[in-house]
């Protein structure tokens, strides 16, 4: 339940909901607990909200370790 | 995976050289029991040092009373249960949320508000669980609500705060704790600071990710701090922490709820432990929509979840576990929970 994991934004789509990029499937989530956030960032993400921002390298070492590479 | 090895067998080192005798650290987050667990890490670190699973996982800590609630009004006609997944199948009286065909599995809470806005006939209750990671997002689920003027959508409140946890062991004499992992994504939003108050009872603490590199660099900066005498937190998840947190969260955490007393499953009442709804959105809260009678709720006969929630017991000292307590035909939540101490040692520890 609560693991939060770091995923790319593709959009930002309006006010408060962001187009992220999970494995290869868009999900929406809600940015309403961060702010200036754009395209390109990496957000860490929990229940369906984006709850802190992250840099690519820390998010691609988490990401990495959670595929098992 | 060589990188991980490279990385991890220096930490390891260290932890051997320098953990003295008896050397206890708790973990309170579901999420990195698992990790624990999953990752085989009690093997790798020396014996005379002990991990101890705290009350971590939001679901186990539910009072028995609250997930009778929840069954209570899953079962009124006209209603909607939305929840995390985890809740499904926590046992209560011989019953559970997952029998009852009102009951919605969620992933994220704002899908609540979605049914309720495609369900105008239908009272959505969303079951608010979690610490202080999850809080937020019920929080900004019920702004919407009112910015969207929904009248028949609310929450099932049983949000938890876990210093006062923390508190209550440190202050407790049964185990001879010498330090905290601190709970990384809690972090995240608290910020670290919100720990300090460990080092008023000399206690160590480490915030901490869940990658396996990270657990066991934080549990060798701990054990490091611990020899040397330097109590307080140190932040060892600084991609994702710092010492003020998510202060978007925070505000909306101040403006829809209040500290209140809460029941934890197998501890009892902690004082100032939970979060409640306030007045100003009271209209939202499922306890004043609901007006359901409680009497109290008894724990299964032998069920020790309270005990290995206090971290006093291992989930291997209870006489149901893996036998008549197991994870498809669980007696308690420690079992129940993906991130349930009895679940993770069921998976992931040898016999």
């Amino acid at each position: 339940m609560c693991l939060a994991i770091p995923l790319k934004v593709l959009n930002v789509l309006n006010d408060n909901i962001l187009l992220v990029e999970s494995g290869g499937i868009n999900i929406n989530v809600s940015c309403a607990l961060i702010s200036d956030v754009k395209k390109g960032d990496y957000v860490l993400v929990h229940a369906g909200f984006a709850i802190q921002k992250m840099t690519e390298s820390e998010a691609k070492e988490t990401l990495s370790v959670i595929s098992g590479e | 995976m060589l990188d991980v090895k490279n990385k991890i067998i220096p930490l390891l080192q260290n932890i051997e050289k320098i953990t003295p005798d008896d050397f206890t650290f708790m973990e309170v987050c579901g999420t990195h029991t698992m990790s624990i667990a999953r990752y085989g890490l009690r093997s790798l670190l020396p014996k005379r040092m002990r991990i101890i699973s705290g009350p971590g996982c939001p679901v186990c800590v539910s009072s028995s009373k609250d997930i009778r609630t929840a069954i209570q009004i899953a079962k009124l006609p006209n209603t909607i249960v939305a929840t995390f997944g985890d809740m499904l199948r926590v046992p209560c009286e011989g019953e559970s949320l997952q029998e009852h065909k009102n009951v919605k599995v969620i992933y994220s809470p704002m899908e609540s508000l979605v049914m309720a806005e495609k369900n105008r006939d239908k009272e959505v209750v969303l079951l608010g669980v979690g610490f202080e990671t999850t809080s937020p997002l019920t929080a900004v689920v019920i702004k919407e609500a009112e910015k969207r003027g929904l009248n028949n959508f609310f929450v099932l409140c049983m949000h938890k705060l876990i210093p006062q946890a923390m508190e209550l062991i440190m202050q407790s004499k049964n185990i001879n704790l010498n330090g905290f992992l601190l709970p990384g994504h809690v972090s995240a939003i608290t910020g670290s600071r919100y720990f300090d108050f460990i080092s008023k009872f000399d206690f160590c603490g480490v915030v901490t990710g869940f990658e396996p590199v990270n657990i066991v660099s934080s549990i060798s900066m701990l054990v490091t701090n611990h020899v040397n005498s330097k109590y307080g937190v140190f932040n060892n998840y600084e991609p994702v922490v710092n010492d003020a947190g998510n202060l978007t969260a925070q505000g909306l955490v101040k403006d829809v709820y209040e500290p209140c007393d809460s029941d934890w499953r197998g501890i009892g009442k902690i004082k100032a432990s939970g979060l409640k709804i306030k007045r100003a959105y009271s209209r939202f809260d499922a306890t004043n929509k609901f007006n359901i009678k409680m009497e109290k709720v008894d724990d299964p006969k032998g069920c020790r979840c309270g005990d290995i929630l206090k971290g006093n017991a291992l989930p291997t000292e209870c006489m149901h576990y893996g036998r008549s307590c197991t994870p498809s035909n669980p007696i308690g939540p420690c079992m129940v929970s993906t991130e349930g101490t009895c679940a993770a040692f069921y998976k992931y520890v040898e016999d």
